[in-house]
């Protein structure tokens, strides 16, 4: 078995209009058997700016804290907020630079422009192969059933409550077919005033 | 001395590898309804990168009222395919009637398991009308593990149609919704969202479907195109 699907994940990002939202699954496990029902996959990197780690989990909090550390020397040394796309080029650098024994994740981002509060959302492999799309990301061990389930239920210009409903619905029935993701959910509502934060309750099978 | 030139003259027998197995994708999906049952296959026969064919339908009528949905090696596909209708025949001769489908749904499950270890790589799935009337799905593994359900999507593009199929019919992760039995005007609409959605992903599945319904005047087939890239 793969080693990207050790642990089990499914996480998603979806584009809206003037928003965009990430949803992830809350599970942890080794192969078959689940551990944690509370594991965080998705991070805040800013105030409008998302990242999701799914894959190895091991790796997802030493890339998470690699990360961390790249952003705040970014962010000191250049004053300001950095971009989604220049996050996106940043994780993509650091990723690469272990071209030869990578990271097992397949980052998704997903964020707002912190001046002009343009959607912007991502997704790349796990050496770094950036992937921008306008519609959505999928990434995780049951990316096939994502893909089944944005493509016919995602539309254009959804507002933050649809958008909400598209992306609980897609990303629950994907999982609810995977046996290593699932145990709970949560999603992200990225607005230019506010973000939402929502627990999914699921099926626990 | 004369060891040692023998030694160095023999060679290994040459042996040619012979796969026996191959994959030529295409996607079916069936729904049984109250009164009504449906398959719908796309017509895509394809090979790794190549596409052999864009006018593959891989429904088959069996009866009256029973239709099979048959995707995966497409050599398997016919040698089962015809080994089902002989037998088919068969019955009907012997017994003065076609076989129902439950029947036919057992009998295919046997066929299946004679060749449990060297199997027909096909995934099956027989719609058809009980013996009330209703609407009956039966799916398969290779090798005939079967089950009756009411939707089943299976071949390349089933990981994409299934979680679909148990929001949209089964009502799954929608609280205070019951899931209602659908017409089956309301399930060919559904059928063509979704394989339009499959198509957009998944390279073994395009270029048309059909989708052939059951009810108690016969069969009835409709064709609808997908993308053919």
């Amino acid at each position: 078995m793969s080693i990207l699907a050790y642990n089990g994940a499914a996480i998603m990002a979806m584009k809206g209009k003037n928003c965009v939202a990430i949803a992830a699954d809350r599970r942890f496990g080794i192969q078959g058997q689940t551990v944690s029902m509370d594991f965080d996959k998705i991070f805040e990197m800013g105030p409008h700016l998302y990242l999701g780690l799914p894959g190895l989990a091991t790796d997802v909090q030493t890339v998470l804290q690699r990360l961390k550390f790249r952003l705040n020397m970014y962010e000191l040394r250049e004053n300001r907020r950095i971009k989604p796309k220049t996050f996106m080029s940043m994780v993509s650098n650091l990723l690469y630079e272990k071209r030869f024994g990578p990271y097992f994740i397949e980052p998704v981002i997903a964020g707002l422009d912190p001046k002009t509060g343009e959607p912007y959302i991502a997704s790349m492999d796990l050496i770094g192969c950036p992937m921008e799309t306008n519609d959505f990301v999928v990434s995780g061990t049951c990316s096939e059933q994502m893909y089944g389930m944005c493509e016919s239920l995602w539309e254009p210009d959804l507002g933050p409550d649809d958008l909400f409903e598209t992306i609980s619905q897609a990303l629950m029935n994907a999982f609810d077919r995977d046996a290593v993701s699932g145990w709970g959910a949560v999603v992200y509502i990225i607005e230019k005033d506010k973000v939402t934060k929502k627990f999914l309750k699921t099926r626990q099978d | 001395m004369a060891s040692a030139s023998v030694l160095s003259e023999y060679k290994a027998p040459i042996s040619a590898h012979f796969s026996p197995y191959d994959f030529n994708g295409g996607t079916v999906l069936a729904i049984a309804g109250n009164d009504f049952a449906l398959i719908a296959t796309d017509t895509r026969l394809s090979q790794g990168f190549a596409i052999h064919s864009r006018e593959c339908p891989k429904t088959f009528t069996l009866t009256n009222n029973t239709i099979l949905g048959c995707c995966g090696f497409h050599g398997d596909v016919l040698t089962l395919t015809k080994t089902l209708a002989a037998r088919l025949q068969i019955f009907e001769k012997d017994h003065n009637k076609p076989m129902p489908t439950a029947s036919i749904a057992a009998m295919l499950s046997t066929i299946l398991y004679y060749r449990r270890f060297f199997p027909y790589y096909t995934h099956n799935v027989v719609a058809g009308l009980d013996e009330e009337g209703k609407g009956c799905v039966y799916s398969f593994d290779p090798v005939g593990c079967y089950e009756k359900e009411s939707f089943r999507a299976k071949g390349s593009a089933s990981a994409m149609l299934q979680p679909l199929l148990d929001n949209q019919i089964g009502g799954k992760n929608q609280n205070g919704y019951t899931a209602q039995s659908l017409t089956s005007t309301q399930c060919v609409a559904l059928v063509k969202d979704v394989f339009t959605s499959a198509a957009e992903r998944d390279i073994y599945t395009g270029d048309n479907i059909i989708i052939s319904v059951v009810n108690k005047d016969g069969i009835k087939s409709e064709k609808f195109p997908l993308r053919r890239d």
